[in-house]
């Protein structure tokens, strides 16, 4: 979070009234949304209506014991982050607070009030290598130059963008801090490797293209089936249980994404330490070095105040897009947006809004729809090309879709990956329902599969999915007669289906081979499958009795390609047993 | 400290006031009734001038001339060690005739959030003796797992036999010194009820470590929204202060809600989901975020929090917004209860999210994720083809389908019946799961790897060879 740098105290006033997270003030000079220091203790709040002499702040802090009487302070600045180099393999709650010096500042491993500290570290120096010399001309967004953020991640110091720009006149590398000068301008304005941006407003860029690239998880279903673009957007909902986080910890580790944005925005504790003991651990697929090098966490649990939570989507976005400006792809997951609009929610019914539907406010669809936008593969301004993508998980009550958050998050993501929580049930992980996803980009990211991976990649998945579509109508038949008492025909397209659900659609994360599956043998299952599929229909048709064909002892290796490390030679080998095994039947 | 008489209003619980001075949000105030009594309260909205009171003991017997006096603090447990075989009310007087509490320290009872950044995260298997736990739905130190069960279900004898049983089988040596500690807290449990647990700790002599809040189901409403926190405060003490592993059990969460809803309609605030308050999440998120592990610090706090499902209906509420919370679920199902299964634990729908980091080669055993994995595939093939059986019969079923029915019978009568005083080892889970998985063809086992097979699989001819090598 942003150091206040002066405080107008003329436009100071006084709390009228405390209820949780939400006091008025009155006398208070503020504009909208401007950052405030409530109480004596300075808790931070942010202004959110105004009227009359009245102003309604949230508070990012408890307010037990906050009384009437007490001062609140305007910094006349809205919430901003501090952007520069520090930002990844950080933890921060919602208003960027970085929770490791919060520790070390509290003395305590439980959140105290009123402890500020800035997002990136002001003391720490960092080695700075121009890129540009003395009488070069740079615009506003420009790269000047370069600074090893970490192992894996050159971060590009900018000139920000409401800057100017122009000749320069100065520029040495060197170790400085964030707070110094390290380029300085013709026109007086000096760079340095800090900038300050409002969290609600976008970072500007030149236009929004239409993306072409995938964000290649090693995810079978999701490479596979239901892809999502870099600069894409996704929205995986599912009742608790159903493997919502696990799926986002899998993109976070998998994706081949520049850099992880990942907001833990209203859920468990456990699973964020979970999350910053695992990744310094984790090696990242790309570049082998320790995932946390390309990661920034921020992590506002659920028992964080509210108001913090509302902010920490926003923090996490204007974050992710300061990382594209420099035209890196940068994957945000944020989970889960349901808390986010759940905070909403809290905050609204506090300000006795009218409420939408559900209790909701009216502007949740607007809210959603500002957050997704941000999302996109784009022209930055400095002529780079990077982009955001927007992972967002949804916890519907009951897990009932129909529910607000999922209906109006539907309306703008395009890539949709549904939990199943009787998939759950049996196990079948990741348990996302293969008839009810769906990408719509999955027709423009095709060429790009095609020309690096296989030419026939969009034709078999149709067939993969030809079969599993025709499994799921017959499932009704068989629920009603047995599965005997159905042609022999279909009794084969069963057994095949079940070898793409068992081998192919279930993945175990929890696997050390498994977890990450290259395109290239998420492909090689496939045809494992079809194999069997085209042999097996052929020893139909020279009058092979279905039984004898499932008995087949070679078939059920199918399911163990996953979990082997040399799967070229194995299905390779796996083929032609499953040929040899069938074609020995006539 | 001044005394005002100038309440103006009394609505359910509430009690408003008029004030000449600020009074800060949360604090605690004391209000005497000309009778004498003196009944204590919570400040739930502050404004100049007036402030809003939501009164513990109900506000029955206030009229417009009782006294009103604010402590100038938020509410404040005293927490000591000596706490430890005590029983207290649902607002923590005690109420066991023991000597008076000498307090080391008072205490905030909202509690703090930890620091995500300081958390240790939980990962030592606590063996519960209870096969459909600790087997497929591992429990371990600093969780949160709920028993999601509906009235007329013994959802309490389960609560009673882990907190008999748990047991960290082959304590490492870095928790030399640590023990462990019961805290319950009761919300609006009938007297019955509580007389059971009362009379189970006593029994088996478990009082001494544990400590008892006790809000009964005809004490004040409005005092269970104090009374888990109670109990939440005093185990993070004995947890983090004193090096306790503390077991919280909170019962009956249903009830807690219920309060939270009376209080939300007696202040006509903006209702959400079937008239519970729209913070309910955050409200709960705050009970259950204080189980858990801290760097550096050897004792624990888990929580195993009960709560009642209105209609058996998961998707009601309190149970949903819990499920979002916790970290899985155990549920208690009425058709197991009813065939006699004890205790009736539904492994399918329930779930541990910290199993997998508890479990394996050096916690459990290698084999136990696997066998888990295994046996819920098995069990929900079972399960299904039990429809189809109710269809079409027996006989139209192919051998394979006739394999899973058996196996899901024999899952039930076998694996997750063991009756409330049994207490089994993670071994004997595990070579019971064997047993059963045994039944079905190796083939079939296609999420348990091959080598394990190889060493677990218990052959027809050489059955008892077999189990040898399995212990």
């Amino acid at each position: 979070m942003s150091q206040a740098t002066e405080t107008d105290t003329d436009g100071s006033g006084v709390i009228q009234s405390v209820s949780g997270p939400v006091v008025t003030a009155r006398d208070l000079d503020a504009r909208m949304n401007d950052v405030v220091y409530v109480g004596d203790e300075g808790l931070m709040g942010e202004a959110i209506e105004i009227e009359g002499n009245l102003t309604t702040i949230q508070v990012y802090e408890e307010t037990s014991g906050v009384g009437p009487g007490e001062p609140v302070v305007n910094t006349g600045e809205p919430l901003t982050v501090d952007l520069g180099p520090g930002i990844l393999d950080a933890i921060y709650d919602g208003v960027q607070r970085p929770l490791d010096v919060l520790e070390e500042k509290m003395k305590s491993p439980f959140l105290d009030r009123g402890v500020d500290a800035p997002g990136i570290s002001l003391e720490k120096q960092w080695e700075f290598k121009p890129t540009v010399s003395e009488g070069d001309t740079v615009e506003a967004g420009d790269v000047v130059g370069i600074v090893k953020e970490t192992v894996s991640i050159d971060h590009k110091v900018m000139v920000p963008p409401n800057f100017e720009g122009g000749e320069v006149v100065a520029i040495e590398a060197g170790n400085f801090n964030v707070t110094e000068t390290v380029v300085e301008l013709g026109n007086g304005e000096e760079v340095t490797m800090r900038q300050e941006w409002p969290v609600r407003k976008a970072r500007p860029a030149v236009e929004k293209k239409t993306p072409r690239t995938p964000l290649v998880s090693g995810q079978r279903i999701l490479d596979g089936l239901f892809p999502i673009a870099k600069g894409g957007t996704a929205a995986i909902p599912g009742p608790f249980g159903s493997g919502k986080t696990v799926t986002q910890h899998q993109l976070a580790k998998y994706a081949d994404a520049d850099i992880i944005v990942y907001v833990g925005c209203g859920e468990r504790g456990n699973e964020m330490t979970e999350v910053i003991e695992d990744f310094p651990e984790l090696e990242d697929p790309k570049t082998g070095n320790p995932l946390m090098a390309r990661t920034s966490l921020i992590a506002n649990t659920s028992n964080m105040p509210v108001a913090a939570r509302e902010s920490c989507i926003y923090t996490g976005i204007t974050i992710a897009e300061f990382y594209r400006d420099m035209g890196y792809d940068v994957a945000l997951m944020a989970d889960s947006t349901s808390r986010w609009a759940e905070a909403m929610r809290e905050i609204s019914s506090r300000l006795e809004e009218m409420p939408g539907e559900e209790g909701y406010p009216a502007y949740l669809s607007a809210r959603l729809s500002q957050f997704y936008e941000r999302a996109g593969y784009f022209e930055n301004i400095n002529g780079t090309e990077g982009s955001v993508s927007a992972i967002g998980a949804v916890s519907p009550p009951g897990g009932d879709f129909s529910e607000p958050v999922t209906q109006n998050t539907l309306r703008i993501v395009k890539t949709f990956w549904a939990l199943d929580a009787d998939l759950a049930e049996r196990r079948h992980f990741p348990s996302i329902n293969w008839n009810e996803s769906y990408s719509l980009y999955r027709e423009q990211l095709d060429p790009w599969f095609t020309e690096n991976v296989t030419e026939d990649w969009a034709e078999i998945r149709q067939w993969a999915i030809d079969i599993l579509d025709e499994e799921s109508e017959l499932q009704e038949i068989v629920q009603l007669v047995g599965k005997d008492a159905l042609p022999e025909d279909q009794q084969l397209t069963l057994e095949v289906a079940r070898y793409l659900r068992e081998g192919y659609l279930q993945q175990n994360a929890f696997h050390p081979t498994d977890t990450f599956c290259p395109p290239e043998k998420t492909y090689l299952i496939l045809t494992a499958a079809r194999t069997f599929y085209d042999e097996a229909f052929k020893a139909l048709d020279n009058g092979v009795p279905v039984e004898e064909i499932q008995a087949i002892e070679s078939v059920p290796r199918i399911n163990r390609i996953g979990v082997q490390e040399d799967y070229n030679e194995y299905v390779e080998e796996l083929k032609d047993d499953i040929t040899d095994d069938l074609r020995g039947l006539y | 400290m001044k005394e005002y008489q100038t309440i103006t209003e009394i609505s359910g619980p509430l009690v408003y006031a008029e004030v000449d001075e600020p009074i800060g949000y949360d604090e605690m105030v004391e209000i005497e009734t000309d009778d004498g009594r003196t009944l204590r309260g919570q400040v739930l909205e502050s404004s100049d001038g007036l402030v809003a009171i939501q009164v513990f003991e109900g506000t029955t017997g206030i009229d417009r001339k009782a006294s009103v006096r604010f402590l100038g603090e938020t509410l404040k447990l005293p927490v000591t060690e000596d706490l430890l075989g005590r029983v207290m009310d649902g607002s923590g007087q005690p109420i066991d005739d023991g000597p008076e509490i000498v307090p080391e320290e008072r205490r905030n009872i909202i509690g703090a959030a930890i620091n995500p950044y300081s958390r240790e995260y939980p990962e030592e298997f606590i063996q519960t003796g209870v096969s459909a736990i600790d087997g497929m739905n591992t429990l371990v130190r600093g969780q949160k797992l709920p028993i999601f069960s509906a009235s007329g279900l013994p959802h309490n004898d389960l609560a009673l036999q882990i907190a008999r049983q748990a047991t960290v089988p082959e304590d490492d040596t870095d928790d030399e010194g640590s023990e462990f500690a019961v805290v319950f807290g009761a919300m609006g449990i009938t007297a019955e009820e509580a007389n059971e647990f009362m009379e189970d700790f006593e029994r088996t002599g478990a009082l001494e470590r544990s400590v008892v809040f006790m809000n009964l189901a005809d004490d004040p409403a409005v005092e269970r929204t104090v009374t888990p926190r109670l109990a939440l405060t005093t185990a993070e003490y004995l947890a983090f202060d004193k090096d306790y592993h503390v077991l919280v059990i909170l019962t009956d969460m249903t009830n807690y809600c219920e309060a939270l809803r009376e209080i939300g309609a007696a202040r006509e605030e903006v209702p959400g989901r079937r008239g519970y308050p729209g913070y309910m999440y955050t409200d709960l998120a705050q009970l259950y975020e204080r189980a858990g592990r801290i760097e550096g610090r050897d004792g624990s706090v888990t929580q195993i929090p009960i709560l009642t499902m209105p209609g058996d209906d998961d998707t009601h509420p309190i149970p949903d917004l819990t499920g979002y919370i916790t970290e899985g679920q155990i549920y208690i199902d009425r058709n197991l209860n009813s065939q006699g299964v004890r205790p009736p634990i539904n492994p399918l729908p329930s779930l541990s999210r910290l199993m997998d980091d508890g479990i394996g080669e050096g916690l459990t055993r290698g084999d136990h994720a696997d066998v888990s994995d295994q046996m819920y595939a098995a069990y929900a093939e079972g399960e299904d083809l039990r429809d189809l059986v109710n269809i079409v019969g027996r006989e139209a079923l192919s051998e394979r389908d006739n394999k899973y029915l058996d196996f899901a019978e024999r899952f039930e009568d076998e694996f997750v019946q063991q009756g409330f005083d049994t207490d089994r080892s993670i071994e004997e889970t595990l070579s019971i799961g064997w047993e059963l998985l045994s039944d079905l063809p190796k083939a079939e086992l296609n999420r348990i790897d091959e080598e394990l097979i190889e060493e677990y699989y218990v052959e027809d001819e050489t059955e008892d060879a077999a189990e040898v090598t399995a212990d």
